[in-house]
């Protein structure tokens, strides 16, 4: 609560020091690339490669951002941020924007000062337990000790789930993933629980995968998405419409291998053309080039793309699409018209 | 009686026999072994004891060790050389993970055309320390070791040349300010002006005239920015600025602390206090999020500096009293001595106080530089990427999530080799300066 109320008065007296600099577009278009806010490390959302070039789900987002703006997905300076300094760092303008698998909830949106320019991935808390152990179902852990992170939601929707169903645990703190999947593999606990997606990646990384069960509760939502500063609606409509054009690009079938095509000349689809540029004058309301979505998509894919190359099915994190999927497929993505 | 005898001894030995080894359980390994290890009930209980531990340890790390695997693209393809090799349940270690990554835990982000660069400068930090640390090289040599500073950030961060010549220009300005302003107005006015003068000239004429001498004459490295900076080049980078820094301002603390002057003593009292007081991890976020929001928007100020200034101040502290344990343990006679020959204060200091009492401190200083330098892994909480940030971020790769113990073997090694030189120079200073019980 004490934390809660500190990061709101930061954030505040942030905001106080940031509304003198609204035009996040201008100062981006000056220094020539974007600043993006990502994890210091979490398998297919962010990483560095062997090369130092960071990879993964929400480096794209961005990537697709400065694609959008200049053209370039590689007008791009990465900021790796903890889970503590992630806030400051966005509202302080070290950051342009933050994308950095944070879940969108009402105090961050509303105390915190930040907008959510949409949902990237839609997360969930989930557990996952040796098969030897025989559970079927969250609701039977009782009394089950419990590897958990610390400072996250993840702790407090765990507190939530067992309370609610009148059954006891024990946590085992842990700091990390990666201390989580030791202490897990030497059984010093019996479930280790954090968000789905972290479970199937930390999962695959098991020398026998298919002695653990991901069980089928998830507990808590977590739309996870990028954010950015109040007080410059120009900046975040652009963000916004970016993460849109690569939900809207997958739902229309255009990929990053067709895209010079349908964007070189106007097509038969007219939400297309407006999408690509060939049409209307979308991107000029933003502040960008017409084609500012087909060249996001040419540089990064479309949403789908992004998904497959970097936590899909064939990837070693080997996530489904589930909620993830379009809603046209019975998922949860549905990118509100081009118009 | 001499026929008795005669016939009573029948022989008499004419020669020594050769010296006989000692008996078996009286000499060598077996006496040493029957005297420490099995002496009694209590020692031979203790010694088999540990001699399982030992095995325990031994049997477990050694195969881990022998079958480890330094050539596979990922833990996958390491775990099938393993099951290919040894088998699947054998132990092994991955140490793949070194070989594909170990340019980026020791250089992190910098840039690869322009790794030498950090290597150099390691080169010239050696060059530039060695006249400090050892008295057989020429004095002279602390020349180059004054400029060393100035070569170091030219070659790690590149720019322009003429910046860091410009800021040297200042000390060198402040030297001939002292010399000149010595004869003719006397003591304070002279460290008055050497101080005020260069000030005045890094505010107002620094900037200018390194942008002037680089229009002239452009020469200089890729410059090469902080954030790029990470792994050992960081930790070291931050532990070795914060060392050569931390070490005057601790002791000009020390001196404060134990001085008459109302005000200085106060002040030192105060930051010793509130600095220590405060753990580093606290100053550490003071510096990346509160200054943040103090700082007027796009102020860039660079995170690293505030970084080194954080843990230089925080470290400072701690020299501070540890200096001030060995200027108390000097007799009072040291310093009526001192006054007693007509030394001002600092010829007093200079001459007869600190060489005594900083020797009495080395233990404690050279303590306090080894804790510095493991802290630096504390940046990690604030999102820089010193090896275990890199660790972390490289567990994050798909190829290598799931290795955990190979990463921190191979920081842990590259600390304790940094550590132990440390104390092991530390242990040399102090039989060199051993004056009393030769």
């Amino acid at each position: 609560m004490k934390k809660t109320v500190f990061l709101g008065a930061m954030a505040v007296s942030g905001m106080v020091a940031g509304a003198a600099a609204a035009a996040t577009l201008d100062d981006v278009k000056a220094r020539g690339n974007v600043n993006c806010g990502v994890s210091t490390g979490l398998a297919g959302f962010s990483t560095p490669d062997a090369n130092g070039k960071w990879q993964g789900f929400d480096v794209d987002v961005c990537r697709a951002v400065a694609a959008a703006i200049f053209g370039d997905p590689d007008a791009t300076e990465f900021v790796p941020t903890t889970g503590q300094t992630r806030f400051t760092a966005l509202a302080s303008g070290e950051i342009d924007v933050l994308t950095r698998n944070t879940t969108w909830t009402f105090s961050r949106d509303v105390d915190l000062k930040f907008d959510f320019t949409g949902v990237n991935y839609y997360d969930g808390q989930g557990f996952m337990i040796p098969k030897a152990l025989g559970v079927t179902s969250a609701k039977d852990l009782d009394g089950a000790t419990v590897c958990i992170q610390t400072g996250t939601t993840t702790e407090l929707n765990l507190a939530d789930f067992f309370r609610a169903n009148n059954i006891s645990y024990e946590p085992v703190p842990i700091e990390t993933n990666a201390e989580a999947q030791q202490q897990y593999l030497a059984g010093a606990c019996d479930v280790y629980t954090t968000d789905a997606s972290g479970l199937a990646a930390t999962r695959a990384t098991f020398e026998n995968p298919s002695e653990h069960v991901v069980l089928p509760e998830i507990i808590s939502k977590e739309p996870l998405g990028p954010l950015v500063r109040h007080g410059d609606s120009d900046w975040a409509d652009l963000n916004r419409w970016v993460l849109n054009a690569l939900i809207a690009a997958e739902e229309y079938g255009v990929t990053s291998a067709n895209v010079s095509d349908m964007a070189s000349a106007a097509g038969s689809n007219p939400e297309i053309n407006r999408l690509l540029g060939t049409e209307g004058n979308l991107g000029e309301m933003l502040g960008l080039d017409a084609d500012f979505a087909a060249k996001a998509i040419g540089a990064v894919g479309n949403y789908g793309e992004i998904f497959e190359r970097h936590i899909g099915e064939s990837t070693p994190v080997g996530l489904a699409r589930g909620l993830n999927a379009q809603w046209t497929e019975g998922g949860l993505l549905y990118a509100p018209p081009f118009r | 009686m001499s026929d008795t005898h005669a016939q009573t001894v029948g022989y008499v030995r004419d020669t020594m026999i050769d010296e006989q080894p000692a008996p078996v359980g009286q000499t060598g390994a077996v006496k040493w072994i029957r005297e420490n290890l099995f002496s009694g009930v209590i020692n031979t209980l203790l010694t088999v004891i540990s001699l399982y531990v030992i095995w325990v340890v031994v049997s477990h790390l050694y195969p881990w060790l022998a079958n480890s695997i330094w050539d596979a693209g990922s833990l996958t393809e390491c775990r099938e050389i393993r099951d290919a090799t040894v088998g699947p349940d054998a132990p092994a270690a991955c140490f793949a993970v070194i070989t594909d990554r170990w340019q980026q835990l020791v250089f992190g982000f910098y840039p690869p055309e322009h790794y030498w660069r950090p290597v150099v400068a390691l080169l010239v930090f050696l060059a530039a320390i060695a006249p400090v640390l050892f008295q057989g090289i020429p004095r002279r040599a602390l020349w180059l070791s004054a400029a060393a500073p100035f070569v170091l950030f030219a070659l790690l961060w590149g720019g322009s040349i003429w910046g860091p010549v410009a800021v040297a220009l200042g000390f060198v300005i402040g030297f001939v300010v002292y010399r000149v302003l010595l004869p003719l107005a006397g003591n304070l006015a002279a460290v008055l002006g050497a101080i005020i003068v260069p000030l005045l000239y890094w505010l107002f004429l620094a900037g200018p005239l390194a942008g002037a001498l680089t229009s002239v004459a452009p020469i200089g490295l890729e410059y090469v920015q902080s954030k790029d900076f990470g792994g050992f080049t960081l930790s070291v980078v931050i532990g070795v600025s914060a060392i050569i820094l931390s070490l005057p301002l601790g002791i000009l603390l020390a001196l404060g602390r134990q001085s008459n002057l109302f005000i200085i003593n106060k002040i030192s009292v105060a930051f010793i206090e509130v600095i220590r007081g405060v753990p580093l991890i606290v100053w550490l976020f003071t510096a990346s999020l509160l200054l943040n929001y103090f700082l007027p928007p796009g102020t860039n100020f660079d995170l690293m500096l505030r970084v080194i200034i954080m843990v230089t101040l925080f470290s400072a502290a701690y020299i501070a009293e540890v200096v001030r344990g060995g200027l108390a343990a000097l007799p009072k006679g040291q310093y009526e001595g001192a006054s007693s020959l007509g030394l001002d204060y600092w010829q007093s200091m200079r001459l007869i106080i600190l060489p005594q009492a900083l020797k009495i401190s080395i233990p404690g200083i050279v303590n306090t530089f080894i804790g510095l330098f493991k802290d630096t892994t504390l940046v990690v909480f604030i999102g820089l990427l010193d090896p275990i940030g890199l660790s972390n971020a490289i567990r994050a790769s798909t190829d290598w999530n799931g290795v955990y113990w190979e990463l921190f073997v191979f920081i842990g090694l590259m600390f304790f080799i940094a550590c132990f030189s440390m104390g092991r120079y530390s242990l040399y200073l102090e039989k060199k300066l051993q004056r009393e019980h030769r």
